[in-house]
């Protein structure tokens, strides 16, 4: 065998190679959602929504869970995205490029990757007991809020640095202030980008269960909050309890729960896909 | 006439890099002068004095004074935002912003919080016009800029240089991006602008600044090698750099 027929061979072998490794992924994930949705699709309906917990399977619902998971969206969106677009803005446009500006960077990429459980330790010292919030809504939103804070900084920076010099020169030469060409300029045409990691963010942190676990939801929460302070639970936590339980009722239950949260995140990546395609459609340059 | 803006023993270093060399030059009032020189012989560095375009630049650092009708533009008491209403630029190349023609013309205006809608109408009918874009797009003004020509885009961004009525006008290479039919409407756009503005070009193309200029002045490795009217530069320059540049032996 000579030297280009051996090298086609292994060009052919990494070829396959390739294509196995894109579809295990995609098969791990079918045969999962398959499964969950064989085994759970029968039980949705709106009773099951509407539902509060209960000690049989049949009549428990996911209500107080979903609503759990809507106001930790909700507050967790008040409170990360103005701080996370903020500091975001803060490091692209007005921090001097020097070495305190590196290190800040490298610690702010390595936040992005400590295990969440972490952040919920922090957040069950700092939200619950000193700053005296209890187990509330309040006390985990602010939890994944420390957690999605990362994220969102390092991708409204990455979307402003993309907005071209010409733009923010053309801005300021009229007699701008940075402030004005900030908001006038770099928000509108880096606005897809921060809208993107924003939305995969907030799906990031509707997903989250062991931050949440720590900073004290709970499994059984007879009503759905009504103020920040009120205890609560979240989809990911009911999920859960229900497949720690032995009776069959309740791993059917989690199956439909899990489909419903499958639901809320996918639907968040359609939207945070659709605002990009908008956006990019809007601006050009 | 008096003298518009002057540069007195004028040095800029960035960082340790000293890229413009104690330079005076003075430029009257309703004139156009011409900068011309190689490649990163400091003329558009100048150019961006004259509205502090430079203070963006980390490790810009200037000595000497820059003034404009007498005043200097770097003292601590004036804000930059006010010298670039009365200082505008045109760049390289042509910049509006993803909005629509209108909104591009009155950012100059709205930014200063003017919202009286007739005079609105008015600034962007009469900068068009003064840019000679109005007949192309006076049917068309809600329409994106960026669907415009290169050509008519730098007219465009003209027209939005002229619409807070300053009175100098830069331009850095405004035609070098563009074709030679847009080029020459954009110099012809430099003559008539002259009776109501000081311009200054920086331009590589030497016809080009034989044409539209009235004085040129000749940078050459930071230095201004000579500073004189556009005829005596092109019919008899009294340095031999200068002669070698516009006959084209090196550039």
């Amino acid at each position: 065998m000579n030297r280009i027929q051996t090298n086609r061979i292994k060009d052919k072998a990494f070829q396959y190679f390739g294509v196995f490794c894109t579809f295990f992924g995609l098969a791990m994930l079918a045969v999962f959602v398959l499964d969950v949705l064989r085994k759970g699709i029968h039980r949705i309906d709106w009773d099951f929504i509407s539902n509060l917990p209960s000690r049989f399977p049949e009549k428990a619902g996911i209500f107080t869970a979903l609503m759990g998971t809507c106001w930790i969206l909700i507050l967790t969106a008040i409170i990360a995205i103005p701080i996370g677009v903020a500091a975001g803005i803060y490091l692209e446009e007005y921090g001097k490029r020097n070495r305190f500006a590196a290190i800040l960077e490298i610690n702010i990429t390595n936040l992005a990757g400590i295990p969440s459980i972490i952040y919920g330790l922090l957040g069950l010292e700092i939200f619950v007991r000193i700053a005296g919030l209890g187990q509330s809504v309040l006390a985990g939103a602010l939890t994944l809020s420390l957690l999605v804070l990362p994220i969102i900084i390092v991708s409204t920076r990455e979307s402003i640095r993309a907005v071209p010099r010409s733009l923010r020169e053309a801005s300021l030469a009229l007699g701008a202030s940075k402030w004005q060409t900030i908001w006038n300029q770099v928000l509108p045409a880096g606005g897809g980008g921060i809208l993107t990691g924003v939305i995969l963010a907030l799906s990031r942190a509707v997903g989250e269960a062991a931050p949440l676990i720590v900073v004290g939801a709970l499994a059984y929460v007879p009503f759905a909050p009504s103020t920040p302070l009120d205890e609560f639970s979240v989809l990911p936590i009911q999920i859960y309890n229900w497949v720690s339980r032995p009776q069959q009722g309740f791993v059917t239950n989690s199956a439909a729960a899990i489909i419903i949260l499958l639901i809320v995140t996918f639907l968040m990546n359609g939207i945070a896909i659709y605002f990009r395609s908008r956006w990019q459609k809007k601006v050009k340059w | 006439m008096s003298q518009k803006l002057e540069a007195k023993n004028v040095n800029v270093f960035y960082d340790q890099t000293h890229v413009i060399k104690n330079v005076n030059l003075s430029v009257k009032a309703n004139s156009v002068a011409a900068f011309i020189g190689p490649s990163g012989c400091g003329k558009s560095t100048f150019l961006r004095l004259y509205n502090r375009m430079n203070d963006l630049i980390e490790g810009f650092r200037k000595e000497g004074e820059v003034l404009l009708d007498g005043k200097d533009i770097y003292a601590k008491d004036l804000r930059v935002e006010d010298l670039r209403k009365k200082v505008g630029m045109v760049f390289q190349k042509p910049n509006p912003f993803p909005k629509s023609i209108y909104e591009n013309v009155i950012y100059g205006l709205r930014i200063r919080g003017v919202n009286n809608k007739k005079l609105l109408d008015e600034t962007v009918e009469r900068s068009l016009r003064q840019a000679a874009l109005w007949e192309e797009v006076k049917d068309n003004l809600k329409k994106s800029a960026l669907a415009l020509s290169g050509g008519q885009q730098q007219r465009l961004c003209i027209a939005r240089a002229i619409a807070t009525e300053p009175s100098v006008l830069l331009m850095d290479e405004p035609a070098s991006a563009l074709d030679p039919i847009s080029s020459s409407k954009i110099e012809e756009l430099i003559y008539e602008l002259k009776t109501q503005y000081t311009i200054i070009i920086v331009t590589h193309n030497m016809q080009q600044a034989g044409r539209v200029s009235d004085t040129t002045a000749f940078f050459y490795l930071g230095e201004l090698v000579e500073y004189d009217t556009t005829k005596k530069i092109f019919m008899n320059p009294s340095d031999v750099r200068t002669q070698d540049y516009i006959t084209g032996r090196f550039g």
